[in-house]
């Protein structure tokens, strides 16, 4: 198991956010976590990251416990994320974003195999290479955020929402991408709103509901499940 | 108004507007870099700058020169100039870490809201003053006179003495050697991506209270060195040399744009210009008052300061 949540919690304040939740993740596969605004996907995602303290429960990733492990340090040990709402160092030109997600690694010419297949992976990142951060489209920001977490080289890499703010034909391709990417060998976990594509693609998925998994299971069998259906799929 | 004494000054006005003017820059850049990755006003930075001040003379005095000394020879002068840029470089660097690891860090974890900070700030510059001030009895202390005060260049009625060209020098260096770390090199970056986004620069791997370390030595350094020049140029320090010097310093910030880099060394030369030819041009007694009034009117029409944005924006 490259990644097992037990029991976890986390308090917001005085407010918990998450009353105990467990997942894992295996070596390998596209795990989905769906659910209504609100439910605690950001939460989860900032708990396994390390950007939020947890207040129960345990993280352990790739065989040890980061529970309390500073967030840059989980990135060495191979958490990548590509945040909701991207956070894309908007002074920060193209090329220096992705830089950025090397931050930690010292080896150079692994470092520019990773850019050129990000380039690969996103065509329009190479053009604007120049282009600060911040003046890039809602789209071009996305796949900055994207191709960023891969440079870190993540054996993990945490998805929250890659599709928001895409179009249509966008949201397809980077649809594509992400099971690509899985198919290359790293291991994903995908916070999606667009639960249709997010458990036609996943291996598994999660179900999450104000702070609680309410469900589990394969890909397929979310998508069938009549509850999931009404409240997740928009089909009555 | 007297127009004519601002025309016939002008040259030296100039000058000695640009020598003042690197200094507040060079302070200004330590409130700058602390804001623009902690959204804080370190007020204690004038005093960071102060200890320099004391820093300079005690090492000098090391060699055995104070204010009664005669001038050594130019090759020794510049060696003891040196050292004293290192010197106070390092103990005003140090002061800063310390003011942060003591003082801020703890704050931090404990999720302090911006007002404790403000308060805290303030009350490290009171106590580092009284305590530089109880150590040196309250006294004006007295730099030694390394260089001598003739006149080097002079183009028709334009001259600058040894003491003004070396503080312009060193001053340029030292912002172009800055402005090239935080933009070129790896920690650079990681500064700027704190400043741009502390949430994101840490999954990104960054050490965030590395950073914020680096960015009050960093800060640290450069007021060390402004110190060692303003000993050279006005004779001597005291204990509260700190209070309008920084307050002036943070205002030449915030006239750049505070939390960027460039504009803190703009507005630290244009300060020191505007305040020359405003005292040529109303008398010396308003000097404080302009400067003052030059800020107030330009943050009424511009509010973001002349360059604006933060620190990781600079460049976009
Ligand atoms: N910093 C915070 N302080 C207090 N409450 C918060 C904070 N961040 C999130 N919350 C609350 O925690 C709950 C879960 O939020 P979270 O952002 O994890 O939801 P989400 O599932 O990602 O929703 P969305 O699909 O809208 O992104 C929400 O009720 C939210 O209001
Ligand atoms: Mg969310």
């Amino acid at each position: 198991m490259l990644l097992e949540i037990e029991n976890l919690k986390l308090l917001y304040g005085r407010i918990e956010a998450l009353h105990g939740i467990s997942l894992h993740v295996d070596q390998g596969e596209i795990v989905a976590l769906i659910g209504a605004n609100g439910a605690g996907k950001t939460t989860t995602m900032k708990a396994i990251s390390g950007l939020h303290a947890i207040s129960g429960g345990s993280i352990r990733f790739d065989g040890t416990d980061v529970s309390r492990l500073r967030a840059d340090l989980r990135v060495i040990r191979g958490i990548g994320q590509s945040p909701e709402g991207r956070g894309v160092f908007p002074g920060m030109t193209v090329l220096e974003n992705l830089e950025m997600g090397a931050y930690t690694r010292r080896d150079k010419a692994d470092i520019a195999k990773d850019l050129a297949m990000v380039f690969e992976l996103f065509p329009r990142l190479a053009e604007r290479r120049k282009q600060a951060g911040g003046t890039l489209s809602g789209g071009e920001q996305q796949m900055l955020a994207v191709g960023r977490a891969l440079m870190t080289r993540p054996k993990l890499l945490l998805l929250d929402e890659p599709s928001m703010g895409l179009a249509p034909k966008l949201i397809q391709q980077i649809f594509e991408i992400i099971t690509r990417i899985n198919e290359q060998g790293t291991t994903i976990l995908l916070v999606e709103q667009n639960a249709q594509q997010a458990l036609s693609r996943a291996h598994r998925g999660y179900v999450l509901e104000t702070g609680r998994i309410v469900k589990e299971g394969t890909g397929q069998e979310l998508l069938h499940d009549p509850a999931v259906k009404e409240a997740y799929l928009g089909v009555a | 108004m007297d127009f004519a004494e601002l025309v016939r000054g002008f040259p030296e006005l100039t000058t000695t507007g640009l020598v003042q003017g690197a200094i507040y820059a060079l302070i200004a850049l330590g409130y700058t870099l602390v804001y623009g990755v902690l959204r804080l006003i370190n007020f204690a930075h004038s005093e960071v700058f102060m200890i320099g001040t004391f820093g300079a003379i005690w090492t000098w005095a090391v060699f055995g020169l104070d204010s009664n000394s005669g001038a050594p020879s130019v090759p020794k002068a510049l060696l003891l100039i040196a050292l004293a840029i290192v010197a106070a470089a390092l103990l005003s660097g140090s002061v800063a870490l310390l003011i942060e690891v003591t003082a801020y860090r703890p704050l931090r974890r404990r999720n302090a809201p911006p007002l404790a900070f403000l308060i805290t700030a303030i009350g490290a510059s009171y106590a580092l003053m009284e305590l530089m001030g109880t150590l040196t009895q309250r006294r004006q202390v007295g730099a030694p006179a390394l260089l001598p005060t003739k006149t080097v260049i002079s183009i028709g009625g334009w001259s600058i003495t040894p003491v003004q060209l070396l503080t312009l020098v060193v001053a340029v260096l030292m912002m172009v050697g800055l402005d090239w770390f935080v933009n070129k090199t790896r920690f650079g970056k990681g500064i700027r991506a704190v400043a741009q986004d502390a949430n994101t620069a840490a999954l990104m791997g960054v050490n965030k209270s590395r950073v914020i370390a680096l960015v009050f030595v960093l800060g640290g350094l450069m007021a060390g060195v402004a110190a060692v020049f303003s000993d050279m140029k006005s004779g001597n320090t005291r204990y509260n040399i700190g209070f309008l010097l920084g307050l002036k310093a943070f205002s030449a910030a915030v006239l750049g744009g505070i939390g960027n880099l460039r504009g803190a060394a703009i507005g630290g030369l244009l300060l020191g210009l505007v305040e020359n030819y405003g005292s040529a041009l109303f008398g010396s007694q308003w000097r404080d008052l302009i400067a003052f009034v030059v800020l107030i009117v330009l943050l009424m029409f511009r509010p973001t300061g002349l360059l604006g944005e933060s620190l990781g924006r600079a460049r976009a």
